[in-house]
C-alpha cells in the first residue's frame, strides 16, 4: 500500500475531490496546477501512477505526456489521462501519444480509483 | 480552160474536206485521242498562218517590184524564232499560267486586269486586221477573176464584190462552226487548228510545185533563173537599209503581235516542247515557201506580157502555160492561205471583242446578278458568233471601200505597224517590274493615234477619209503635222516614217508615264507573275477569302463551261479538300483555280469580274486589306472577350473555392465550439459529480459535508452562468436582441457597474466632470459591457496595487469610455484573439467564467451600434468603449 499519485489538475474543485477520494483509498496524493513545468515536477516527484488532464494552463497533456514517454525514467510510467471534451478523437490521440489509460470527465469516483489500483497493480 | 462552175467546185470540196478533217479531229478531241495533236509539228504548221495569201501572192509581186526586200518578211520572224526563242517560251510560259486567251488579255491581265486595256488592245487589234482580212478577200477574187477571166470566155460571171462577198460569208460559217463550238477551258481548237496545218501543207506543196515547175518547166535550171536574176536587177530593183531594216524589226514583231500569231502561238500552245520545235521548224518553212519566189518573178516577169499583176503570177504562171491541174492547186494554195488567216483572225478577234468589250458590258449593263440569272455559256458563244461575223462584214466592207486600192504587200505592212504597237507594253510587262498600266494605256494611246493619222487613214488614198491637201500641207496648213512627214522629217518611207514616230512616241509614252505613276497592289502582283514567270508554278493570286458561296460559283460556272464539265471540276476541287461528295469550301486557292479555268472561256478580266460579282470583295486592294484587317480586330475582340469570361470563371471558381473554405472553416469553428461547450460544461459536472458521490457515500464531518456541498452549489451556478452567457450570445449573435433604448447619464451607468463588478481592494479612478455625458441607449446592456471590462481587469490584473482608470471622452458624434488598469496587459499576439469566444488565456483556474465574456460584449456593442475594442500601449490592460452620441446631449 502507500503509493504515491500524482494529479495533474488545473481545476481546483476536481482536484480537491481527487485527493479526499484517492487518500480515503489509502494513496497518498500530491497534486500540481500548471502545465508549463508539469514533466519536471513529475520527474522530480517520481510518483507510482499519474493522473494528467489534458487542458492545461500552460502547456497541453499531450505534450506532457510526449516528454514523459521519451525520458529514460518515467518511459514506463502509468498515466491516466483526462479529457472534459470526450471525443473519439481526443482518445486517439491521449493513446499515440502512450497514456495507458483514459477517462472522460465526469466519472463515477470508483472509476478513477479502479482505473488508478489497476495500474498500479494494487 | 477551166470553167469557173469547176473552180467553184474544186473550192467547195476543198473547204468539205477542211470541214472533215476539222470535226473528226474535234470528235477525236472529245474522246481524248488526241494524241498525235500535241506533237510539235502540227504546232509548227499552224504556225505558217503567218503567211497568208499576201505573202502566197504577194511575195512574187514584191519580189517582181522591189527585188529581194520581201525577205525581209520572212527574216523577221526567223530571227526572232531562232535567236528570241526563249522570249517566245517566256511568253508562252506567262500565257499557260495565266490562262491568257488573247494578246489583249495577256495586256490586261498584267496591268492588273484592267479592262482599259483590253478594249485597247482590242480596238487595235480589229482595226489592224481588218485591212489584213479585206486583203485576203480582194486575193481569193483576184486570183478567181484571173482564173476564169484569163484567156477564156468571161461568160456569166460574178462581179468581184459578189465573189468577196461569198467568200466572206463562207469563212464566217466555217468559222462560228469550228471556231465557237466550244468554250474550251483553255480557248483551243483542236478542229481548226488542225485544218490550218493541213492547209499549211496545201499551201507549201502548191509554191513547191510551182517553183519547181517555173524553174524546171519553163526556164533551164537553176543556172538559167540565175542568168535570168542577174540581167533583171540591172533595173530598178535597188537596195533601202531604212527598210531593210524597218521592215526585219516589224516582221520580226509582227510574228509574235498580230492578233492570229497570238493565237497560234500562245493561246493554241500545248506544251513549250513545241515552241523548241518550232525554233527551227518554223524558220525553215519560212524558207521553203521563199525559195521559189524571185524564180517565179523572174521568169514570170519575162514569160507574160507587160503590164501583167506581177501578184498573180503564183496564179497566172501555170495557166498561161496550159497548166491547169498546176493552176487549180495553186488556187487551191493561195485559197488555204486565205482562209486559214481568216478563220484565225476571227477567232482571235472575236475572243478579244467577246471577252473585253460585249461580256464586261453585258456585266455592267445586263440583268442584274447576270452571272447567276442567264446562260452565260449562250451568251458568250452568241457574243463570239456575231463578233466573228462583224469582223468578216467590217473586212468585207473595207474591201469594197477601198476597192482593192492597195497592192497587197503595202496592206498587209499596215497592220504590221498597228499590231507592233502593242510591242512596248507586252515586252515592258514582260521585263519590267515598274511597268504600270497609265504607262501602258499612254503610249498605247499615243501609238495607236500616230499609226492611225500616219498610216492607217491615208491608207485608204488620196480619196479617203484623209484629204490630199492635208496630206500633202498638213492639217490647217500646219506643215510640221503633216501625217507623212511629221515634225519636218522629210524623204523617209511613209510607212517607215510611221513606224518610226508611232513606236518611239508610243515607248516614250509609256516609260515616261510609267516612271512617274505607282502601279495598284493588284498590278505589282501580277507583275511579279510576269516577270517571274519561270519562278513558280500557279499563276495569276487575288482571291484573299472565301466570301464566294460555293453554290452560286457552280450556278455560275456551269453556265460557262457547261453543267458536266463544271461538275467535274467542283467535285475534284471537293475531293482534293477532302471533303468529297460535297460542294468545296470557297477558299482562296479554289477560286484562284476557278478564275482560272473560267478565264480560259471568257477573259481573265470577266472571269474576275464575274467571280468578283459572287464572292463580294475582289482582289488585293486597299478594301480587302481593311476587311481583313477588320476581321482580325474581330478575332482579337472575340479573343478577349472569351479571355474576359474565362477571367470572370476564374473568379467565379476562386470565390466557390473560397466559400467552400469558409464553410469549412465555419464547420471546423462549429466543431471547436462545440468541444469548447462540451468541456466547459464537463468540468463543472466533474466536480459536482465527484462530490455528490462523497456526500452519498456518507461519513464525513459535518464541516467537510458542508464545504462540500457548497462546492456542489457554486458549480451549478457556474453551469447556469454559462447556459445563461451561451443564449445571451446566441440572441446577440443572431440580431434577435430586443433593446430598450432610454437616454442614460454616464456617470451613473459607470456607477452602477462598479458596484456591481465588487473591484474590491483595486482602485477605480475617475473624473465625474468628463462623465457628465448623456446618452440615448439601452442602459442594462451597457452595464453588462462595463461590468464585464470591470470585472476582467479585477480578475486579471496582477499589479501588487491594482488600479484601473476610467476616462470619459466626448469627440463629435461618438463618445469614448477608456478602462486601463496598470496589470501586464495582454501580450500583442493574443490581442487579436481575446474577443473569441472560450478565448480564455492564460491560467484560467480563478478567472471563474466560461471564456464568453468579451465575446458577449462584442456583439452588445455592434447591437448598440458602437465598438469595444483592446487599446494597447496603456502600461497595462486596456479597453476602449466607443458610443455614437446618437440624440445624446451633455447632461
Amino acid at each position: 500500500m502507500d503509493k504515491h499519485v500524482l494529479l495533474v489538475e488545473d481545476e481546483p474543485n476536481i482536484a480537491e475531490a481527487m485527493r479526499f477520494i484517492l487518500s480515503r483509498d489509502g494513496w497518498r496524493v500530491s497534486t500540481h496546477g500548471d502545465g508549463t513545468d508539469a514533466a519536471a515536477v513529475i520527474r522530480a516527484a517520481a510518483p507510482d501512477v499519474v493522473v494528467l488532464d489534458v487542458m492545461l494552463p500552460g502547456r497541453s497533456g499531450f505534450e506532457i505526456l510526449q516528454e514523459l514517454r521519451a525520458g529514460e525514467s518515467t518511459r514506463d510510467l502509468p498515466v491516466l489521462m483526462l479529457t472534459a471534451k470526450g471525443q473519439a478523437r481526443d482518445r486517439e490521440m491521449a493513446e499515440r501519444a502512450g497514456a495507458s489509460r483514459f477517462l472522460t470527465k465526469p466519472f463515477a469516483n470508483t472509476e478513477i480509483v479502479a482505473a488508478l489500483r489497476d495500474l498500479v497493480g494494487r | 480552160m477551166i470553167a469557173s462552175q469547176l473552180l467553184v467546185l474544186a473550192s467547195l470540196i476543198y473547204v468539205g474536206a477542211l470541214f472533215l478533217v476539222a470535226f473528226l479531229v474535234e470528235r477525236r478531241a472529245a474522246r481524248g485521242g488526241i494524241g498525235w495533236l500535241r506533237s510539235p509539228l502540227v504546232y509548227t504548221l499552224s504556225l505558217s498562218i503567218y503567211c497568208t495569201a499576201w505573202t502566197f501572192y504577194g511575195a512574187v509581186g514584191y519580189a517582181a517590184r522591189s527585188g529581194l526586200e520581201f525577205v525581209t518578211i520572212y527574216l523577221g520572224p526567223t530571227l526572232v524564232f531562232i535567236g528570241w526563242w526563249w522570249f517566245l517560251r517566256k511568253l508562252v510560259r506567262i500565257g499557260k499560267t495565266q490562262r491568257v486567251t488573247s494578246i489583249a488579255d495577256l495586256i490586261s491581265s498584267r496591268y492588273g486586269k484592267s479592262n482599259l486595256l483590253g478594249v485597247m488592245v482590242t480596238v487595235l487589234a480589229v482595226l489592224s486586221s481588218t485591212p489584213y482580212i479585206a486583203l485576203q478577200l480582194q486575193s481569193v477574187t483576184l486570183a478567181f477573176q484571173a482564173f476564169v477571166a484569163g484567156p477564156a470566155d468571161g461568160a456569166a460571171l460574178p462581179g468581184p464584190d459578189t465573189t468577196a462577198l461569198w467568200v466572206a460569208a463562207g469563212l464566217a460559217l466555217f468559222t462560228i462552226l469550228f471556231g465557237t463550238r466550244n468554250l474550251d477551258a483553255n480557248e483551243q481548237h483542236q478542229g481548226v487548228v488542225t485544218a490550218i496545218a493541213v492547209e499549211a501543207a496545201v499551201k507549201l506543196v502548191a509554191l513547191l510545185a510551182v517553183g519547181v515547175f517555173v524553174v524546171w518547166g519553163v526556164a533551164d535550171g537553176p543556172l538559167d533563173i540565175l542568168h535570168r536574176v542577174t540581167a533583171a536587177q540591172r533595173g530598178a530593183w535597188e537596195l533601202r537599209p531604212d527598210r531593210w531594216v524597218g521592215l526585219t524589226f516589224l516582221a520580226g514583231v509582227a510574228v509574235f503581235t498580230l492578233p492570229r500569231m497570238f493565237q497560234v502561238l500562245v493561246v493554241e500552245n500545248v506544251n513549250e516542247r513545241q515552241v523548241a520545235t518550232a525554233s527551227w521548224a518554223f524558220p525553215l518553212y519560212l524558207f521553203a515557201m521563199s525559195l521559189f519566189v524571185v524564180p517565179i518573178a523572174v521568169v514570170g516577169l519575162d514569160v507574160l506580157p507587160a503590164g501583167a499583176n506581177p501578184d498573180l503570177f503564183v496564179l497566172t504562171l501555170p495557166l498561161a502555160m496550159n497548166q491547169g491541174g498546176l493552176a487549180m492547186l495553186a488556187f487551191l494554195g493561195g485559197f488555204s492561205s486565205a482562209t486559214s488567216m481568216v478563220i484565225v483572225a476571227a477567232i482571235a478577234l472575236s475572243t478579244m471583242v467577246s471577252n473585253h468589250m460585249v461580256m464586261p458590258a453585258w456585266l455592267r449593263f445586263g440583268p442584274r446578278q447576270a452571272t447567276l440569272a442567264g446562260d452565260v455559256r449562250r451568251v458568250v458563244l452568241l457574243a463570239r458568233r456575231i463578233s466573228i461575223a462583224a469582223v468578216l462584214a467590217m473586212g468585207y466592207g473595207y474591201y469594197v471601200l477601198t476597192g482593192g486600192s492597195e497592192a497587197l504587200a503595202s496592206i498587209g505592212l499596215i497592220s504590221f505597224v498597228g499590231a507592233a504597237q502593242v510591242l512596248p507594253a507586252m515586252l515592258g510587262g514582260m521585263f519590267w517590274r515598274g511597268a504600270t498600266r497609265a504607262g501602258a494605256a499612254t503610249g498605247l494611246g499615243l501609238g495607236l493615234a500616230i499609226w492611225l493619222y500616219a498610216l492607217f487613214l491615208p491608207s485608204f488614198g488620196p480619196s479617203g477619209l484623209i484629204p490630199a491637201q492635208v496630206l500633202a500641207a498638213g492639217p490647217w496648213g500646219i506643215d510640221w503635222l503633216r501625217p507623212q512627214a511629221m515634225l519636218g522629217v522629210n524623204g523617209m518611207d511613209p510607212l517607215i516614217h510611221a513606224l518610226f514616230w508611232s513606236l518611239t512616241v508610243n515607248t516614250l509614252g509609256f516609260c515616261t508615264v510609267s516612271l512617274l505613276t505607282f502601279p495598284g497592289p493588284m498590278e505589282r502582283l501580277q507583275a511579279a507573275h510576269f516577270v517571274n514567270a519561270f519562278d513558280k508554278g500557279p499563276g495569276a493570286a487575288g482571291w484573299s477569302r472565301g466570301a464566294a458561296e460555293a453554290e452560286d460559283l457552280l450556278v455560275m460556272s456551269q453556265r460557262i463551261l457547261g453543267p458536266g464539265a463544271a461538275q467535274a471540276f467542283f467535285s475534284a476541287q471537293a475531293r482534293a479538300q477532302g471533303i468529297e461528295g460535297f460542294l468545296p469550301e470557297p477558299t482562296p486557292e479554289f477560286l484562284e483555280r476557278l478564275e482560272r479555268l473560267l478565264s480560259g472561256s471568257v477573259g481573265v478580266a470577266t472571269a474576275h469580274a464575274m467571280i468578283a460579282q459572287i464572292a463580294g470583295g475582289a482582289s488585293v486592294s486597299v478594301e480587302d486589306l481593311m476587311a481583313v484587317a477588320n476581321e482580325t480586330a474581330q478575332i482579337m475582340e472575340y479573343s478577349s472577350q472569351l479571355e474576359a469570361k474565362s477571367e470572370e470563371l476564374a473568379r467565379t471558381a476562386r470565390q466557390l473555392r473560397e466559400a467552400n473554405a469558409k464553410l469549412t472553416q465555419l464547420s471546423h469553428q462549429k466543431d471547436g465550439f462545440l468541444s469548447q461547450i462540451s468541456h466547459e460544461l464537463r468540468t463543472p459536472m466533474t466536480s459536482i459529480r465527484a462530490f455528490s458521490e462523497i456526500l452519498m457515500a456518507g461519513g464525513l464531518n459535518p464541516a467537510d459535508a458542508e464545504r462540500y456541498a457548497g462546492i456542489i452549489h457554486d458549480e451549478s451556478i457556474r453551469l447556469t452562468r454559462l447556459l445563461d452567457d451561451l443564449l445571451d450570445l446566441s440572441v446577440l449573435e443572431n440580431g434577435r436582441v430586443s433593446l430598450s433604448e432610454t437616454e442614460v447619464s454616464l456617470r451613473a451607468l459607470i456607477e452602477r457597474a462598479i458596484a456591481a463588478a465588487q473591484p474590491g481592494m483595486m482602485a477605480v479612478e475617475r473624473d465625474p466632470a468628463a462623465e457628465a455625458v448623456s446618452v440615448l441607449t439601452d442602459a442594462d446592456r451597457l452595464c453588462q459591457v462595463f461590468i464585464n471590462v470591470i470585472s476582467n481587469a479585477r480578475k486579471y490584473c496582477n499589479a501588487p496595487k491594482p488600479r484601473l482608470r476610467i476616462a470619459v471622452r466626448a469627440l463629435g458624434d461618438e463618445v469614448q469610455v477608456d478602462f486601463a488598469d496598470n496589470g501586464r496587459g495582454i501580450a500583442p499576439e493574443s490581442q487579436a484573439l481575446i474577443f473569441e469566444k472560450f478565448a480564455r488565456l492564460g491560467d484560467q483556474s480563478h478567472a471563474g467564467g466560461a471564456g464568453l465574456g468579451l465575446a458577449i460584449c462584442r456583439e452588445i456593442m455592434a447591437n448598440l451600434g458602437g465598438t469595444i475594442a483592446y487599446l494597447p500601449g496603456q502600461g497595462g490592460a486596456a479597453f476602449r468603449v466607443t458610443l455614437p452620441r446618437r440624440m445624446a446631449r451633455a447632461a
